[in-house]
């Protein structure tokens, strides 16, 4: 018996790349013939599950050497916003943390703790970078799931973590999210204004890090403004990409609700 | 893209896609990054082809399938035929656990059994939704290939899968 479909049909139909009446006729075909529909159904699976398995790779931030292929004069303007901060900031981390990329040798430990102090703002804006272009996971639990997210992150943290409210200086809460720190876990919470624009506030564990005493330290990384402080065993972390006086009033707010004095 | 002039930016946004399937080709992040990085660095030196690049998919994809393929034969002389379907079959010692996440592990412990050449063609069609007209381009290859290559990867994948969700069988006496 000849068949009226090849191979080629059956993977062409998969891949959508028959015209809509041969498709159309191969449909009502695989109808009486199990054999090819299930082939078919196997080769579609195939296909989904290739996406899923490396799908995520697409929400990945490249790394700053992939950057550094581009002839220098056309670096910095060719990446689009958001992975150019990303990626900015990894560069500027990885050269402070090792001069030894340009020279070529380990740096000496000075410069290795300078680092390390300058690490709480620095970790908190890139972290901002990083997840608040995400359109579809900006935030693994969402402010619906407030009470949900409030023990997730409590529990892994190991101290109670409850996002401060905003909403009276115009900023709502999206959710959080769990990131790896060098001392555990670091919990992200994510807020937005009306106009869209995000705010992040980064909880470290910062046992050995910054000196003892609470006051507001500001840095700039890159085009994000950063509020930080160190309180009890947590460091804090504000950042977003607005005015040095606004976020001074949200960062206030943050630290009095937090139970700061 | 046809018509649009091609420069740094249009390049750089390519990256996460080449990322994607450099991983999927390569099988694990850091040489799927070297290879990702050598397209990149080979692509700017070339920078003054661009405007005569037609697809530049087609074209930065190509690059990094002769990097790939030049990367294999400098490590694997004699590996990757492209009718290596008889390669030897996954015992499965373990009974199957069945969640989504050790079902794609599968699939990617699968993926690598493929011949190169079918893991190329497979990957382009499945995560690019390349047509095959487009992947004949990209590899150089006739449009014949590029269809026995996908019927081919797709089966072997097939039977790996079946081998590995199925039940647990007695062990296979080979000759």
């Amino acid at each position: 018996m000849t068949r009226p479909f090849s191979d080629t049909d059956l993977h062409a139909l998969v891949d959508h790349q028959l015209d809509p009446a041969r498709e159309r006729e191969l449909d009502v075909w695989l109808i009486d013939h199990p054999e090819e529909a299930r082939r078919v159904a196997d080769y579609r699976a195939q296909k989904r599950e290739l996406r899923e398995l490396f799908g995520p790779v697409l929400d990945e931030v490249p790394p700053a050497r992939l950057l550094r292929t581009a002839p220098a004069t056309w670096r910095w303007r060719a990446w689009p916003a958001p992975l150019r901060m990303a990626a900015g900031l990894l560069l500027a981390v990885a050269s402070a943390a090792g001069g030894w990329v340009a020279r070529g040798e380990l740096a000496p430990r000075p410069v290795l703790a300078m680092a390390r102090d300058e690490g709480l703002p620095r970790r908190a804006a890139i972290a901002h970078a990083v997840y608040t272009p995400e359109l579809r996971r900006p935030v693994e639990v969402d402010a619906a799931h407030e009470d949900q997210l409030v023990t997730w992150l409590s529990r892994r943290m190991g101290a109670p973590m409850k996002p401060p409210q905003l909403q009276p200086l115009g900023y709502s809460l999206e959710g959080g999210r769990l990131l790896p720190g060098d001392d555990g876990p670091v919990a992200q919470f994510m807020y937005r204004d009306e106009a869209g624009k995000r705010l992040t506030l980064y909880v470290s564990r910062e046992a050995k890090a910054a000196p003892a005493g609470a006051a507001f330290r500001f840095t700039r990384e890159g085009a994000l403004n950063v509020f930080y402080w160190v309180d009890g065993p947590f460091g804090y972390a504000l950042s977003a990409a607005v005015d040095r006086a606004d976020l001074e009033k949200v960062s206030s707010e943050v630290y009095k609700q937090l139970g700061g004095s | 893209m046809d018509d649009e002039p091609l420069g740094p930016q249009q390049l750089l946004g390519w990256v996460p896609r080449l990322r994607r399937y450099a991983r999927a080709l390569a099988g694990n992040r850091s040489d799927a990054d070297d290879l990702v990085q050598d397209t990149l660095e080979r692509a700017w030196a070339r920078a003054a082809l661009w405007p005569g690049v037609r697809d530049m998919r087609a074209w930065l994809f190509g690059i990094m399938h002769n990097l790939h393929v030049d990367g294999l034969r400098r490590r694997l002389p004699t590996e990757s035929l492209d009718d290596m379907s008889g390669g030897a079959p996954l015992e499965s010692s373990e009974p199957p656990v069945q969640t989504d996440r050790l079902a794609l592990r599968d699939l990617e412990a699968a993926l690598a059994l493929l011949s190169t050449e079918q893991r190329e063609v497979l990957l382009l069609v499945a995560l690019e939704d390349m047509g095959y007209a487009e992947v004949a381009r990209t590899l150089d290859i006739p449009i014949g290939t590029v269809m026995s290559r996908l019927s081919r990867g797709r089966e072997r994948l097939r039977a790996l899968m079946a081998e590995r969700s199925g039940p647990v069988r007695l062990k296979v006496v080979k000759q």
